[in-house]
């Protein structure tokens, strides 16, 4: 561009200049009869010149060069100005924990698996349809998403799954991308592990040391072995980097889901052959020294059944409180919601985050683990010690009498039953009810949502329910998804086991949950749960019925449901606790302050756990410091210098003991007590 | 941002007829604008009119250009070989893996220097070189390796880029292994059956091993994919220099662990059902001797001829060639490639398997047509073609034009390693200053460089003394890795030491009978196969004493700036890439035990019709060959199953089974 710049200017300036000559020798001569004056044809001859074309092609050189201008100047100011600017104003910044540490004298010792979660993982295209042409090898997801803006539909159907199978549909092949660009970046300057792979760097790791176990993220675990092989492969490259690293063992740092895909790696490994990669019964003790788990929703998040249930997170309920038309109305036909629906319902990965336990972890109707909890209180809890004793018992009597929210109750339908006491909620039951034919609804017919198969009869029982406990959920997405439920079903379960000798928990579908598996005998291991809190999460949701449910997803989240205390626990229709943002504390918690901690049944061996939480503090400079330093949220953790000091050092040699210990700022072992579960 | 720009100029431009409205709006508005902005056009507004001239225009063109070619039928490329072969019926069988050549595998930093703020796993080598052009002496310092150990400097790591982006692409646009991989993929390939074995291609072999365990990785790599593809055994498809690398990765797997991998003696016949080599550097390539004897190639050459004070002033204190040179010496991994077996491969100062080689194909085709007839038209390329005035490709470093023509009975004989003892010695005055850039040259006195020229013309073998002479710490180092010779007797347990794995005559090839092995590479292409040197003028602060004799221009088209040329696809000239196949290996051979089956694949060059076509598909050059429409389909065929007897067996376009003849060499 620059180049064509240089070179065009002589071949532009000799067009120009005859034209207007003539012209000029004729507006001369009128001229000249005029006025004597030599100066006032030179004007004419601008006036010839400079019309609408001109100036627009005067604006745009303008634009053209300023814009050139700033962007050399950027790129020629020295990388450091930034900092050196924010150090002049904040003071020095601290040193990277890599730099920090490499100065204390650490070094690279155990290598490092990676292990990603649902969405930060990149996918690629390896066989498309036709509207797919020329994006072979080319991301469809992560990286800069610039085709979902091109061809949005030819998108939707390409990262779409089979919807009997959940495998490929014919003749379309996205499979993930491998290697540390998977998911070091999500989308251009938003990083995933990029900080993390940088301060291993430091330490002297790098990519023989490092590896980044990417999966199709869209499948259930089995399947990615399946499909992919991807299982095998995680294990074949651990055992490669053990052996060519002096038999040093290897640290997993799983990521959200990736917590629960690793969890279903360390059954998967040890069980035999044909369902399992047959690495016998001390393959985890020989191979791994520690899984440092990042925000893992061992618990599953209730997200995701907002997600599953209405394709709604937070993010979107507020987004249609804010300008109710915009997801709401069928403007172009494009019916968002709905294909985004349709797109991530055949997506199996997503049941494995369906809450597990029932209610036993996540209360009843009248009753929660999380009850009492208050972000004002706990804030001063931190602020001040010396008051909060006064200040528990005022609370304490207080929250008996009103401030319990019915955490429990994960979907209630209007906020008045969400704070009602059970016993003046009257149930129907929606199991029996009988799913007719939509008559209104030939139209939306494209859109596979499956709530067309239910008919209004099966909507309106299904909001006459009023209130869904965690137990109760499976068995409503078994009611609204019963095409999605059955694949999920071969796939993962939610329950708690009694015995876990019993010889069915030897399949499969029970290995991502730990409420249903033993944990591998490896006594040296140890499990780490780091995640962040301090950030409300979401925990529960007030839903209503969509006011036409023609084209619509009969159900959406009661944006006007809120409370209006200092603590703002219900918001726009979602009750929150604390949290990551994404991951309820109890969740990511729970197994390691408690369900694995000493030697219980779902931890015969007696594997060490230690609990790493981590306050959010959001960052104090916008500008400079982009996603903070401190941060507590889902995936900003991973740029949390305290999260990559402790996974260096445990990296670099270091144990549990050596960290420190457990460190928590949640209630999260007073939860834990709450929850009566036989260990 | 362009685009959307661009589009609201369009907006504003497009309904207006240019030249019209020209006219219609001088008459009126454009004289109150002026009485009230009398000196409002001047110098700076021209500029930017003209910028958003260019710029308007530029983005139009951009615009019709992206509109225009998906849906323009004359412009659609013909029928990729995959998708022919999916409907053929083909799907994916065996595992694929690629083994990258030289230079064309990327490299990215993993820790540097503070000059390489910022470059944190980005591409210092591949990509878009961006940063090369940025901070040249910065990146340089990085690409070099320790000149004593050929390995990291210190406080430097710089390493390989994994993944099939390692050598998809070069830079942008240029691809090197991309067109295989699409159609791979068109007949069901993906990542995990087929793999990129990139290495870091500036180390010796088995340092690769020692400092990335790189070898290791494609051992396991090969068995996971062996294990989870129903036990298939893989298809390797090495290219250029990664043609030696699989050899010497063959050797060390079966080998012994401290020094090899230890897969057991049947590994290979249990992994691997064929190896492909495209362009396979087996003996070596005259061109390596070019590079390390002063960092020059054809290219180069012509550049210095074209321009000659481009490359030898010292304007901007850049000295190209010297940092090239200093960085490239530091390369262990060139000297695998100098030219192996010597005077028996290679040819002598009176003899070479390619003589008679007719350098322009015109020619050679006149002269098949009207061999008998007309003597009296063809004395251009009868002379070429007869006895008389061969040329002397044994020959392949010749002091002057003289030297490389002269018969071999004047030549005085060498005195060479009497001149090698003082090296070092005295110390070159005029390089005092210029000491910088560390070449080995500087060390070098005056009269021992010109005794060395003095020596007029070296074959494959006095050249090894030569190399050793200017380039004593190089050749230490490398020769500790590498070796150049024949084996006389292959049992002989010195054979198992790890410097002679890569080389393909003094190896045996492993016990794997149900193996095969192709050589795949173009032909038709001038190749360079020998040099004419002279001396640069001494005066000046130039540490490079050589250099190729750009006016150096034969007789007949073999010679052409200072180069001989042969037959070959622009790097690896034909004896090099086929011999292995068609004699060396043939049959059951020392060299080849197990009679493993070969094939010679050749694919004759034809320039690309039009410039629509890229770089060609019946291309036979060393890069652009993996774009090869018959190459990638008889790739494709062996992954999906087929045998080379299958395939058709050899396909031969050159001399090269005649040259082999010629070669002596017990089997």
């Amino acid at each position: 561009m620059s180049f064509l710049r240089r070179r065009k200017p002589p071949e532009n300036q000799k067009p120009t200049p005859p034209q207007p000559e003539p012209e000029l020798e004729e507006d001369d001569n009128k001229k000249k009869e005029l006025t004597p004056n030599k100066k006032i044809p030179k004007k004419a001859e601008e006036r010839v010149k400079w019309s609408c074309l001109d100036n627009c092609c005067w604006f745009v050189g303008c634009v053209c060069t300023v814009w050139w201008g700033l962007l050399f100047l950027y790129n020629a100011m020295p990388a450091s100005i930034p900092q050196f600017v924010s150090e002049a104003i904040t003071g020095p910044w601290p040193d990277p924990p890599g730099v920090k540490l490499h100065k204390e004298g650490l070094k690279a010792k155990h290598p490092v698996v990676f292990v990603p979660g649902i969405v930060t993982g990149g996918l690629e295209l390896w066989e498309g349809h036709q509207c797919a042409e020329g994006l072979f090898r080319k991301r469809l997801w992560g990286g800069t998403f610039g085709e979902v803006y091109k061809r949005p539909l030819c998108w939707v159907e390409h990262m779409s799954l089979n919807n009997e199978t959940g495998l490929d549909p014919p003749s379309i092949r996205v499979r993930p991308v491998p290697g540390l660009v998977a998911a070091d970046y999500f989308v251009p300057g938003y990083f995933v592990w990029a900080v993390l792979i940088a301060n291993l760097a430091r330490i002297g790791y790098e990519e023989k040391t490092m590896h980044m176990a990417a999966y199709d993220w869209r499948i259930s675990f089995q399947n990615t072995e399946v499909r992919d092989q991807t299982l095998s492969r995680i294990k074949s490259n651990i055992e490669l980097m053990v052996a060519t690293n002096g038999g040093k063992k290897a640290v997993v740092v799983p990521h959200s889901m990736g917590a629960l895909y690793f969890l279903h790696f360390m059954k998967w490994v040890e069980a035999p052959a044909p369902m399992g990669g047959g690495g016998g019964p001390d393959w985890c003790a020989k191979h791994i020294k520690a899984v440092m788990n990042i925000g893992g929703p061992f618990l599953g998040v209730p997200k995701s059944v907002s997600g599953l249930f209405s394709a709604e997170a937070r993010d979107i309920a507020v987004a249609r409180a804010i300008a109710p038309g915009a997801l709401d109305k069928d403007l172009f036909h494009i019916q968002t919601l709905q294909y985004i629906m349709k797109m991530t319902r055949t997506w199996d990965s997503t049941m494995s985050m369906i809450p597990k336990g029932g209610d036993t972890i996540w209360g009843g109707l009248d009753w929660s683990p999380e009850e009492g909890y208050l972000p004002s209180k706990r804030k001063k809890h931190r602020s001040n010690a010396a008051d909060c004793s006064a200040d528990n018992e005022n609370v304490s009597t207080e929250s008996k009498a009103r401030n319990i929210v019915n955490y429990g109750r994960i979907i209630s339908f209007g906020k008045d039953v969400a704070e009602a006491h059970s016993s003046e909620i009257k149930k129907i039951d929606f199991r029996d009810a009988v799913k007719g034919s939509n008559t209104a609804n030939n139209t939306c017919r494209d859109v596979w949502t499956e709530y067309h198969d239910m008919g209004l009869v099966g909507i309106k029982a299904v909001a006459e329910y009023k209130v869904y406990t965690a137990g109760e959920l499976v068995d409503l997405l078994n009611f609204v998804a019963p095409k999605m439920m059955a694949r999920g079903n071969a796939h993962f379960s939610y329950g708690i086991a009694d015995d876990l000798d019993d010889p069915k928990y030897a399949h499969y579908k029970y290995w991502s949950n730990p409420l249903e598996t033993k944990l591998p005998n490896a006594p040296e291991m140890e499990i780490y749960s780091m995640y962040g809190v301090g950030i409300p999460t979401e925990r529960a949701y007030v839903y209503r019925q969509s006011p036409s449910s023609e084209c619509y997803i009969p159900f959406q989240i009661d944006t006007s449901a809120d409370e209006d205390d200092k603590d703002k626990r219900l918001k726009d229709g979602v009750f929150t606790v604390d949290g990551d943002e994404t991951v309820p504390a109890l969740s990511a918690g729970y197994m390691c302050a408690k369900g694995w901690r000493g030697k219980t049944r779902f931890n015969p061996s007696g594997i060490k756990t230690y609990v790493r939480e981590y306050d959010h503090a959001p960052p104090s400079n916008l500008l400079l410091e982009g996603r903070g330093t401190e941060s507590g949220a889902h995936v900003d953790i991973m740029g949390n210098f305290a999260l990559i000091e402790d996974i260096i050092r445990v990296a670099a040699g270091a144990t549990g003991e050596e960290l420190g210990g457990d460190q928590v700022y949640s209630d999260i072992f007073k939860w834990s007590e709450k929850i009566k579960l036989p260990l | 941002m362009a685009s959307i720009l661009r589009f609201r100029k369009l907006c504003i431009l497009v309904p207006v007829n240019p030249i019209s409205a020209v006219e219609q709006v001088s008459e009126k508005p454009q004289v109150k604008k002026n009485k009230r902005q009398p000196k409002q056009w001047r110098c700076i507004d021209k500029y930017c009119w003209m910028i958003g001239y260019i710029c308007t225009t530029w983005w139009l063109i951009l615009f019709s250009f992206n509109c225009l070619t998906a849906n323009l039928p004359g412009l659609k490329v013909p029928e990729p070989p995959g998708a022919r072969l999916r409907r053929e019926g083909l799907t994916a069988l065996h595992p694929v893996v690629l083994v990258p050549g030289i230079v064309t595998g990327g490299l990215e930093l993993w820790e540097g220097k503070p000059c390489s703020e910022g470059l944190f796993r980005k591409r210092l080598w591949g990509g878009n070189f961006a940063e090369i052009l940025k901070r040249p002496l910065c990146l340089l310092e990085h690409l070099s390796l320790d000149n004593e150990t050929g390995l990291d400097p210190p406080g430097i790591r710089v390493r390989a880029v994994a993944g099939l982006v390692a050598a998809d692409y070069f830079a942008p646009g240029y691809f090197v292994w991309a067109n295989l991989i699409e159609n791979l993929a068109k007949i069901g390939y993906e990542g995990k059956n087929m793999f990129m074995a990139a290495y870091d291609w500036r180390l010796s072999f088995q340092n690769t091993e020692i400092r990335d365990q790189t070898l290791s990785r494609l051992k396991s790599q090969i068995e996971l994919m062996y294990l989870t593809n129903g036990r298939k055994k893989v298809v390797v498809v090495p290219h250029s220099m990664g043609v030696i690398y699989f050899l010497h990765f063959l050797k060390w797997v079966e080998a012994p662990p401290p020094m090899g991998g230890g897969g057991g003696p049947d590994w290979c016949n249990k992994h691997v059902k064929a190896i492909m080599n495209i362009g396979p550097a087996f003996l070596g390539v005259p061109k390596a001797v070019g590079s390390l004897l002063s960092a020059e190639s054809k290219d180069v050459a012509f550049l210095r001829a074209m321009a000659p004070g481009l490359f030898s002033s010292k304007t901007l204190g850049l000295q190209t060639l010297e940092h090239a040179m200093r960085v490239g010496r530091t390369w262990d991994s060139v000297i695998s490639l100098l030219p192996k077996g010597g005077e028996t491969i290679w040819g002598n100062l009176d003899w070479s398997p390619e003589e008679g080689h007719v350098c322009d194909s015109l020619k050679k085709r006149q002269l098949q047509a009207s061999a008998s007839d007309d003597k009296g038209n063809n004395n251009d390329s009868r002379r070429a073609f007869h006895v008389k005035e061969l040329t002397k490709y044994g020959r392949i470093v010749s002091f002057g034009k003289n030297a490389s023509e002269l018969p071999s009975s004047q030549f005085s004989p060498l005195v060479f390693k009497v001149a090698s003892v003082d090296h070092g010695s005295s110390t070159n005055s005029a390089g005092v200053s210029c000491g910088k850039v560390w070449t080995e040259y500087n060390e070098m006195s005056h009269d021992s460089i010109r005794r060395v020229a003095e020596n007029k013309a070296y074959t494959a073998e006095t050249v090894m003394d030569l190399l050793r002479l200017v380039a004593p710490k190089l050749m230490q180092r490398a020769e500790a890795q590498f070796s150049h010779g024949i084996a006389e007797n292959l049992d002989d347990p010195k054979y198992n030491h790890y410097k002679y794995w890569s080389n393909p005559l003094e190896t045996k090839l492993p016990n794997a009978p149900d193996m095969e092995i192709y050589c795949l590479y173009g032909a038709g292409l001038p190749t360079e196969r020998s040099y004419v040197y002279k001396l640069t003028p001494p005066d000046r602060c130039k540490s490079i004493p050589f250099q190729i004799d750009g006016s150096a221009d034969g007789s007949n088209s073999c010679l052409k700036g200072g180069v001989y040329f042969g037959d070959g696809d622009e790097s690896v000239p034909v004896l090099s890439g086929g011999f292995m196949c068609a004699k060396g290996w043939r049959g059951r051979t020392r060299f080849n035990p197990s009679g493993i089956a070969t094939y010679i694949r050749e694919y004759h060059h034809k320039a690309p019709r039009s410039l629509l076509e890229g770089r060609g598909l019946e291309s036979g050059s060393h890069v652009a060959i993996m774009g090869n429409v018959a190459f990638i389909e008889d790739v494709l065929r062996v992954a999906a199953g087929a045998s080379g007897a299958g395939l058709g067996g050899d396909k031969v376009y050159s001399d090269i089974m005649r040259m082999s003849e010629r070669i002596d060499i017990r089997l």
